[in-house]
């Protein structure tokens, strides 16, 4: 019995050198799989699923619009709206925020500027169309229908 | 004595290494969202200009593979009407493939297909005249009320169709050809091979008015 006892006080201090490389593991495991979101979404994202999913290989080449219901129903109605960055713009926007986007890519990259459309399922074909004819007004014509992966 | 110390202290009481690991499993799980930037690419037809009128390109209806999506989100396939979209990409595949009244060019194609592919001609004169540019075209065309989740389905089961006949040219699976990137020589050789004479002909109009905002 005290033969035991004995021991298990030994066994008390545990050696923690090698715990900060685990905390550190998971430390750098966190940030390379997180991206962190920049701006706060004002519409609702519920994105659709699809099967045939492609992805880009350059994020810096995509730019982002989020479509769909206001959260604040109450300030912005319950018709489906763009976001871009962190304000809800009108269609007629668009052109003014691509150029933007453009303006901060260099001359290379703008041609193969991607508009990752983030669009709810919710929302109608109409908004939509809308935001692809001022996309091809100002030459953006590469565009991404963001969608998650169905299980089938 | 302090050899023997030291061997003991190897054992670490490990119990409690688990209760940190879920609490930072937790903990992640609660905070980040998985950035997707996965989707459905699509390449919108250049501006045109309002001075210019569209060109007009004779194409026969055979060729053309009409999808119609209504803005109660019924579909009209060919004529026919369908109740779900699991079925289209078979259909479209086989219409890509009839290869109804070939010219020079697109024999040589057929020639160059394997197999399994060629079997799927199925050398329908009512259907399209063959794959190559000019030939087979698959339309869709929405309503303003068209729901957009509907219409995704549409394109995605187009999409399907033209990635497995990719693949198949190609020998990998259309997940494979999906996933490839095009970074290094041989994957962009691969998938300039899949698509090489085989254009992705899908034309989307405009939505119409009625029944939308």
């Amino acid at each position: 019995m005290s033969k035991f006892k004995k021991k298990n006080k030994v066994s008390e201090n545990i050696p923690t050198s090698a715990l900060p490389d685990i905390i550190f593991m998971l430390l750098f495991f966190f940030m390379t799989t997180t991206v962190l979101r920049e701006n706060t979404m004002l519409v609702d994202q519920k994105i659709p699923e699809a099967t045939q999913l492609q992805k880009l290989e350059k994020k810096t080449l995509i730019s982002y619009l989020y479509i769909g219901k206001p959260k604040n129903t109450a300030l912005y109605g319950s018709e489906p709206r763009i976001q871009a960055n962190d304000a809800l713009i009108n269609t007629t926007d668009i052109a003014l925020w691509v150029n933007q986007e453009k303006d901060k890519r260099s001359e290379s990259e703008r041609e193969m500027l991607t508009i990752s459309l983030k669009a709810d399922r919710e929302v109608k074909m109409g908004p939509i169309s809308d935001i692809q004819f001022e996309l091809r007004e100002v030459d953006a014509r590469r565009v991404l229908y963001a969608s998650v992966g169905k299980l089938d | 004595m302090a050899s023997k110390r030291g061997r003991m202290a190897q054992e670490v009481n490990a119990g409690s290494m688990a209760d940190i690991a879920f609490l930072l499993l937790i903990f992640w799980l609660v905070t980040t969202t998985i950035a997707s930037d996965k989707g459905i690419l699509n390449i919108l037809p250049p501006k045109q200009d309002p001075n210019v009128p569209p060109p007009e390109i004779p194409l026969n209806e055979r060729n053309i593979f009409n999808i119609l999506v209504n803005a109660n989100d019924q579909l009209l396939v060919e004529g026919e009407y369908l109740d779900n979209t699991n079925s289209l990409s078979d259909d479209v595949k086989a219409f890509i493939l009839n290869f109804g009244a070939p010219n020079a060019d697109a024999i040589a194609l057929y020639n160059s297909l394997p197999e399994s592919l060629k079997s799927q001609a199925n050398r329908d004169p009512k259907s399209s005249d063959h794959p190559l540019t000019g030939g087979a075209v698959v339309s869709i065309k929405t309503n303003r009320g068209t729901s957009y989740d509907v219409y995704l389905q549409v394109l995605d089961q187009v999409k399907k169709a033209y990635f497995e006949i990719y693949a198949e040219r190609v020998g990998i699976t259309a997940e494979q050809y999906r996933a490839l990137s095009g970074k290094n020589a041989a994957e962009k050789e691969l998938i300039d091979r899949g698509k090489a004479d085989l254009p992705m002909a899908i034309s989307i109009a405009e939505p119409d008015k009625s029944g939308g905002n």
